[in-house]
């Protein structure tokens, strides 16, 4: 391995790990906030890219064209909300259908099955052309939403949307509507992916249908890495977050190095996915073949 | 206050499993009555509180707490009149929170929520007040979660969360089953104290009759999904566990009289 030529993409990796540590992000709402497993993002993502893709084709400043990419992620999500919560659909199933559903949008908001963004000749904020800049904006998105949520989830809005994926009986009893809370959350959370999205096709220069092929396991990955990274740090939600997005980055690194090694990319989606399965798989081998004798709580109230 | 008028609920309707779970069963509650109620297994005890809370719709029959009618309320809306405390101590509080905040989320209970912080140093010293009343030494444990405290203690946190606010009506469903002996004793001494300090109207389901007997003004029987018991005030003062035995008998059902109740 040529140390240097490593070192040399590092710039690059870290903007890409962000990009995706910011759409683990919104995986981590559902999956770990709400308790949900939502498998909108591999769409939702594709409808940020495509979305903001477009919309600077067509002349529209890149500020506007990312707000709009979060607003049509929020609606993304509000559909598998309303197929899971209004129409009874299990949160998977939910997830898959509104996916496939997108794949019909995003081609027709692109009219074709990719769209070039070349950043020499839009104006675009990130873009691997210019990587340290990039860094710097992708820096200054990362802290702007980690603030965000952190306000967010501490009001009293927010909680009640932390305690509908806790327990959903106890929030009922305390008049909290969990239904309309999960929709909100899907929303939120899609919208931050296909936020992500814009920056990935503004990074990658193109939004192409497929790029959303497996982005919620590259996300559960972040959101696995990043707790272990973190996890002796406390549980304080902004360390958290952060968790999530250095395990976004933990993972472009180890992707890169591993393209580096000289390992077969075609075998890339298999491995990301293996890992995260072990990952996964982990509580419950502890809990089932390493069980620790119980300890008998006596009597004190 | 609280006004239940020929309720019924019907489970698995038209299968070979359908079970009459509250048969046209009526009850009116006064303001500030503790009721205790009693019976077997499948007597519709907890069917009859879950209606009340609004966890299911009832087939027939309507719901009324002070003269509003919520029987097509959502189980969320009603939480406005009614505080609960379930079987399960895990059921009441969520594990993955601070004792704090869920402290604040029942703080907030039938009202708007709003983007305001969640808690502040206020909020806090009205928690730590709160709690330190119980006498169990959580007030030094805010920002603990409440997944990691005894089920005693998370029974003795739902009820305070329960009682925030003053609600309507107060709906305990055998909170104390779950508990060993010495900390059902202690949750029920709780019980007690925050149901007449706040003069709340309260429905508590038990299989201890000597509990049934021992608190509240009125007791209630249930069998089949039907009130068969019904006494107050004066009357019930004088009950006896030998008394509720021989109600069970005449009920004649194998399942009004099981091990469980005689045991206690």
């Amino acid at each position: 391995m040529d140390f240097m030529n490593w070192l040399a993409a590092m710039p690059g990796a870290v903007a890409q790990g962000m990009i995706w540590g910011i759409m683990a992000i919104g995986v981590y709402i559902t999956f770990k906030i709400l308790d949900l497993a939502d498998l909108t993002v591999d769409g939702s993502m594709v409808t940020g890219m495509a979305t903001c893709a477009m919309l600077m084709v067509n002349g529209w400043n890149v500020w506007a064209a990312m707000g709009v990419a979060f607003l049509v992620g929020m609606v993304t999500g509000v559909v598998t909300g309303v197929f899971h919560t209004v129409m009874g659909i299990p949160a998977i199933l939910a997830g898959i259908l509104t996916q496939l559903i997108l794949w019909s949008v995003n081609l027709k908001i692109m009219g074709k099955a990719n769209q070039a963004l070349p950043a020499r000749n839009f104006d675009v904020l990130v873009t691997q052309l210019r990587k340290y800049e990039s860094l710097v904006y992708l820096a200054l998105a990362c802290v702007i939403i980690v603030a965000a949520l952190y306000w967010f989830f501490g009001t009293r809005y927010g909680m009640s949307i932390r305690a509908t994926g806790c327990n959903e009986k106890m929030s009922r009893a305390q008049g909290i509507n969990t239904s309309f809370n999960k929709v909100v959350g899907l929303a939120l959370s899609n919208g931050i992916v296909a936020f992500s999205g814009a920056l990935l096709a503004q990074y990658s220069g193109k939004a192409d249908i497929s790029d959303g092929r497996g982005a919620i396991v590259i996300g559960l990955a972040a959101v696995i890495i990043g707790e272990v990274i973190v996890s002796r740090m406390g549980h304080n939600f902004v360390i958290r977050l952060s968790g999530v997005l250095l395990g976004g980055i933990a993972y472009y690194i180890v992707y890169q190095t591993v393209i580096f090694l000289g390992l077969d990319t075609d075998l890339l989606k298999m491995l990301s996915a293996l890992v995260v399965a072990i990952f996964l798989a982990i509580p419950y081998l502890k809990k089932t073949y390493f069980k620790r004798p119980v300890i008998e709580q006596k009597g004190e109230a | 206050m609280l006004e239940l008028k020929n309720i019924t609920k019907i489970f698995n309707p038209d299968t070979a499993n359908e079970k009459v779970a509250l048969d046209n069963l009526s009850l009116t509650l006064e303001d500030g009555d503790f009721v205790t109620v009693i019976g077997g297994n499948g007597a519709g005890k907890s069917t009859m509180l879950n209606a009340v809370a609004g966890t299911f719709p009832v087939d027939a029959g309507s719901i009324i707490i002070d003269g509003e009618d919520i029987t097509k309320l959502p189980e969320y809306k009603r939480a406005k009149f009614i505080g609960r405390v379930f079987q399960d101590p895990m059921t009441g509080t969520a594990a993955d929170m601070w004792i704090e905040e869920n402290m604040a989320l029942a703080m907030r209970r039938g009202k708007s929520r709003g983007f305001s912080w969640a808690i502040n140093d206020k909020d806090r010293r009205i928690y730590r007040q709160m709690l330190s009343r119980l006498d169990l030494g959580l007030e030094d444990r805010l920002f603990h979660k409440v997944g990691l405290l005894s089920g005693g203690q998370r029974q003795a946190i739902t009820l305070l969360m329960a009682s925030m606010n003053h609600p309507k009506l107060l709906l305990l469903d055998e909170h104390t089953a779950a508990l060993d002996p010495k900390t059902a004793a202690k949750v029920l001494t709780i019980t007690k104290e925050i149901v007449e300090e706040e003069k709340l109207t309260t429905i508590m389901i038990t299989h201890n009759m000597k509990d049934a007997i021992a608190y509240g003004n009125r007791l209630i029987m249930m069998n089949a999904g039907k009130i068969i018991l019904d006494i107050k005030g004066e009357e019930k003062a004088k009950l006896t566990v030998e008394d509720l035995l021989n109600a069970f008998a005449k009920a004649g059902s194998d399942g009004a009289a099981n091990d469980r109740m005689l045991l206690n």
